[in-house]
């Protein structure tokens, strides 16, 4: 965290090599045009440099087994969806049934659990991605320093909470207080249809809208954490140009720190939205399974892929009922594949941060 | 902040800068509020979340039992024993997993960043680690349970988990160096070619150092990640009460799975464990960040 | 710079291998509860594997902690993992080989199954041995209303959502001096895929004329999910006019009132007594020491006094084909389980097995080779 200044620094000094201990360094130091015999020895190993053959086949070596780890995970799904698919006796893509049973007549459609996916993680972002920029905007630009340090350690802090624990808050502790403010927009703004009175209890706190929250105040810490340090390492010619001139604080921050960490603001979002479409424990522990289908509403309940995998996952005796989750996590996995390329496509938009 | 604003208005001769205009002030305001607001905003569930942990799970850690004690023989309804067992399961499934991930992780951010360019295969690992981060931890756990369990025969064990939760753990420490090596100026890397010393050495020596800091925090962050996750050790662990050192086989209790596990437990000693499982994992993490935090410093390239 | 690393790489593992090496201990004696009192005390002989590993059905986990803590009561050096992770993960391992036996909520079913079972057991049949039997209670919570009766009619017609309101006539014709309210019934189910779902359903297919279908995922067609035992339990706690079913324990932990069953000879609570007369009455179909029993003797037992709404889980154990350790130590378990075990269950939420009914597995055991 105390690197910035290095990064910063002029990089042509040449003291990084003195500290390192690179053999080579002092002299270069001391004499910035080194000897021609010494040169001359260096470019003979360029030829030979075990070394970097070994270091790129290494680092290439690892690039390719990402590659391959993803392609055997998106085969075994596959393969091991297909069977079920076939004996599937509802529209898979359109049905909002699930029914697995019994394996010898499989109902199963994905339709709810991917609007309900969907919907949690939308909101979840539609909550965090703001507040995540308000407070890494805060700790890097705004916070006085004796209150960002604590608090960044206590955002980093709320990453290590397990997320059943986010589940059994969401449950016990927040649930019951969102309750009035769920009756109130359910009586005050019911008319809209996302706050319509839902398939469950809105007492029971069992709700796409508390879920969203909760899962929310679980991708915060990842988003934060992740665009504070890319926030942190803007140019500080860049700052200090715009301060000379004259901009307020604000126009500092929106035309030197906002698009150098672009990019990075979006890639973290995006990592905060894989985390939510695949939240597990924490959604299964709140949701309310509900039995007629999903309406939209934020006080509706029901399932995502991911819950609705969890809840089964300690039954899954037989290949068929098996395969029908499978294939919903396969659907999920798609799902975070196009999230993903559009991300991609909009960071790649953004050339100045790389 | 705010003495930008002001200060030009405090000069007797009439200002060089340009007074700053009311719309300036208020899209300033503005945003300085939202920016504490948010900041505010987050704290009351960021504090709640932990004072629940705290406040339910303090009490039972005081108990030095909770240290260095398993569950081993007690039924559900009766109180006292600890976590040991659990605390050891966590730590080792993590520190396996933090083996295997971090060299991986950091080789393919090296890769990115250093030798990939604008490859064909480049951009399609660059396109695979941000899938990857995308695969939901049950997924993952799923994916292993058959290679590991239904193709190689193996039992479920520490092990299995560790290597789902090396799915999960790789894409984070990717993510976190390659963003912390594409800022490491290029002058650096040039500078240290001009003196002929080998790319791998430069990376090494020169790349990687410069970066640490960073890289280290990411890597605490993916390593809570990965310790919290619930998912694989449902899959791919079975619970025991009891300790067991092996991470090759028989069942073996982690943390997230003591709590998952006592909430079939319906009585006081039940709530008393998922809390204190909780605050534990907690305050684990934090020591690692800590430890993060020392190493890191340690390793910083000296600036004066 | 290089010292400096190691050095700190060092420090990481010292400091673990101090928190790992330090004296973590199994040793736990029980504080609060009682220890296990000498049930029926039948003849233990120790020995063999020093640590079984069993897997399966969670509606048993506790009694088969009770169980365990019996167990090495009566053989100090034994001991015994039981991982809840579900019946279909129990059965799944135990043919596989992978734990010395399976807990199940559900005996083997023919074909596959039991093929599979018979081949892992070197081609000697399994046994299912129904060891442990939780009742399910309907709780509920309906301000003003203590005492509550239903039948397995009103039942099935109150989670298929036929009926909506408390004061619905067909509550009232079996409540008639209770203060029924004008309020809607709030069903909550299991979200998650349960053996308890799946007996209650069959419990209302035998006795209630449930036409929904049976299986671990709910078919009611109404109310509101959550998940496991506990999950339901504190839903019906919070919200007033809700009604669940759920493993005895947690109702009694989570203080919900329960409803007395009335299958035809008057109003019965649930209680260890009332649920042990409906196992007296079970009927065995199995072969043998295979004892499978017959679901619907029990869910549709007329007999005064009978609690028919039970959850019987099985262990599921090789006849023969243990090497001769595992089999030593397996019928220890089963011996001590089925005598001394016993008596800390009714504690635990489980009704302890009544004499005839322990005579029966204790001999099944015996025939262990």
């Amino acid at each position: 965290m105390n690197d910035p200044v290095v990064a910063k620094r002029p990089a042509g000094s040449g003291d990084t090599g003195a500290v390192r201990g690179v053999a080579a360094a002092p002299t270069a130091t001391e004499a910035p045009i080194p000897p021609t015999p010494e040169a001359s020895e260096t470019q003979t190993k360029v030829h030979v440099r075990p070394g970097d053959r070994i270091f790129r086949g290494l680092a290439t070596g690892s690039g390719v087994f990402i590659v391959a780890i993803i392609g055997a995970i998106g085969l075994f799904l596959i393969v091991q969806a297909i069977p079920s698919l076939g004996l599937d006796n509802v529209n898979f893509l359109t049905s909002r049934e699930w029914n697995t049973t019994d394996p010898a007549n499989l109902r199963f459609g994905i339709l709810d659990l991917l609007l309900v996916t969907v919907v949690v993680a939308l909101l979840a972002l539609l909550i965090a991605m703001p507040i995540a920029m308000g407070i890494a905007l805060f700790l890097t630009q705004y916070a006085p320093r004796k209150l960002a340090r604590p608090f960044a350690y206590v955002v980093d802090l709320l990453a290590a909470v397990p997320s059943i624990v986010f589940g059994l808050w969401g449950l016990f502790v927040l649930g019951p207080v969102l309750f009035p403010i769920s009756t109130w927009l359910i009586d005050n703004l019911g008319w809209i249809p996302i706050f319509a009175k839902g398939n469950v209890n809105v007492q029971l706190g069992g709700t796409v809208f508390t879920a969203g929250i909760v899962v929310a105040v679980m991708i915060l810490p990842i988003i934060t954490a992740v665009s504070r340090e890319v926030f942190e390492r803007t140019p500080t010619m860049h700052v200090e140009g715009a301060i000379a001139l004259g901009a307020t604080k604000w126009e500092v921050v929106r035309t030197t720190v906002l698009p150098f960490g672009k990019a990075g603001y979006i890639s973290a979002s995006m990592l905060g939205l894989g985390r939510a479409l695949g939240e597990t424990i924490a959604v299964a522990v709140i949701l309310s399974t509900a039995t007629s289908s999903f309406g939209f509403s934020l006080f509706d309940g029901g399932s995502t892929f991911a819950s609705k995998i969890a809840l089964a996952a300690p039954e899954f005796n037989d290949a068929r009922s098996a395969g029908a989750y499978i294939a919903a996590g396969l659907v999920l996995f798609v799902l975070t594949f196009v999230v993903n390329a559009i991300a991609r496509s909009i960071v790649a938009g953004h050339k100045e941060y790389e | 902040m705010s003495t930008l604003s002001a200060d030009p208005q405090r000069l007797a001769t009439p200002p060089t800068f340009q007074k700053v205009g009311a719309a300036r002030r208020f899209k300033n305001g503005l945003a300085t509020t939202l920016v504490w607001g948010s900041f505010l905003v987050a704290v009351v569930p960021l504090v709640w979340v932990l004072y629940t942990v705290v406040q339910r799970g303090f009490p039972v850690i005081l108990d030095g039992d909770w240290w260095s004690k398993s569950l081993s023989g007690l039924l559900a309804r009766q109180q006292g024993g600890g976590a040991y067992h659990a605390i050891y399961g966590t730590l080792v499934q993590g520190l396996v997993c933090g083996v295997i991930s971090v060299p991986i992780g950091i080789m393919v951010a090296i890769y990115l960043v250093e030798y990939g360019g604008r490859s064909r295969l480049s951009r399609a690992t660059t396109f695979m680690v941000d899938i990857l981060t995308g695969v939901p931890s049950i997924v993952a756990a799923l994916f292993v349970y058959t290679v590991w369990i239904t193709y190689f025969g193996l039992g479920r064990s520490a092990l299995a988990v560790s290597l789902a939760l090396v799915l999960l753990m790789v894409p984070v420490v990717v993510r976190t160096t390659e963003e912390m090596l594409k800022i490491v100026p290029d002058e650096l890397r040039e500078a240290s070619y001009a003196l002929g010393i080998p790319k791998w050495k430069t990376i090494v020596k020169i790349v990687i150092p410069t970066a640490l800091s960073g890289i280290l925090t990411g890597i605490m962050l993916a390593l809570a990640r990965v310790m919290g996750e619930t998912a694989p050790v449902l899959v791919l662990a079975a619970y025991a009460p009891f300790i067991n050192f092996n991470m090759f086989d028989g069942p073996m209790a982690s943390l997230p799975l003591l709590m998952v596990n006592e909430r079939n437990n319906p009585t006081q000693a039940g709530f008393e464990r998922i809390w204190g499982a909780a605050i534990t994992l907690v305050l684990l993490i934090t020591l690692f960040n800590l430890l993060a935090t020392v190493i890191s410093r340690a390793l910083a390239p000296k600036t004066k | 710079m290089k010292i400096q690393r190691h050095g700190a790489v060092l420090g990481l593992v010292a400091a673990s291998a101090l928190l790992l090496g330090a004296c973590g201990s199994d040793n736990n004696t029980a504080a609060g509860g009682s220890t296990p009192a000498s049930g029926t005390s039948v003849p233990v002989e120790c020995g063999g594997k020093p640590k079984l590993n069993a897997e399966g059905s969670s509606a048993q986990k506790n009694a088969v902690d009770a169980f365990v803590q019996a167990y090495k009561a009566a053989c100090p050096s034994a001991d015994l993992a039981y991982n809840p992770s579900g019946s279909g993960a129990g059965v799944k391992n135990f043919n596989a080989g992978l734990v010395d036996f399976g807990g199940s909520d559900s005996a083997l079913k023919d074909g596959a199954e039991t093929e599979a079972a018979a081949k892992r057991c070197q081609t000697n049949p399994a046994w299912n041995l129904p060891l442990v039997f939780g009742p399910v209670a309907i709780g509920y919570k309906v301000s003003g209303v203590d005492s509550l009766v239903l039948d397995a009619k009103t039942t099935a017609a109150i989670f298929s959502g036929a009926v909506k309101k408390w004061n619905d006539p067909a509550i009232k014709a079996l409540n008639s001096s209770a203060a029924l309210p004008d309020k809607d019934i709030a069903v909550i189910y299991r979200s998650d895929e349960s053996g308890t779902t799946d007996n209650f359903q069959k419990y209302l297919t035998t006795a209630g004329g449930w036409t929904k279908g049976d299986g671990k995922q709910f078919k009611g067609g109404v109310g509101e999910g959550k998940e496991k035992s506990a999950g339901v339990a504190q839903a019906v706690g919070s919200i007033d006019g809700a009604i669940t079913y759920v493993e005895w324990s947690f109702a009694q932990d989570n203080k919900l009132s329960t409803a007395k069953i009335d299958a035809g000879s008057g109003p019965v609570e649930l209680s260890a007594e009332s649920a042990g007369k409906a196992i007296d009455g079970a009927k065995v179909k199995g072969e043998g020491n295979n004892l499978v029993l017959d679901l619907n003797s029990i869910y549709g037992t007329k007999a005064a006094g009978a609690y028919p709404l039970l959850l019987a889980t099985y262990e599921i154990v090789c006849s023969k084909g243990y090497d001769a350790d595992t089999a030593k130590a397996v019928k220890a378990f089963l011996t001590v389980a089925a005598s001394t075990g016993q008596a800390q269950l009714a504690e635990a939420g489980y009704v302890p097995l009544p004499k005839a009914f322990q005579d029966k597995i204790l001999t099944a055991v015996k025939a262990i080779a």
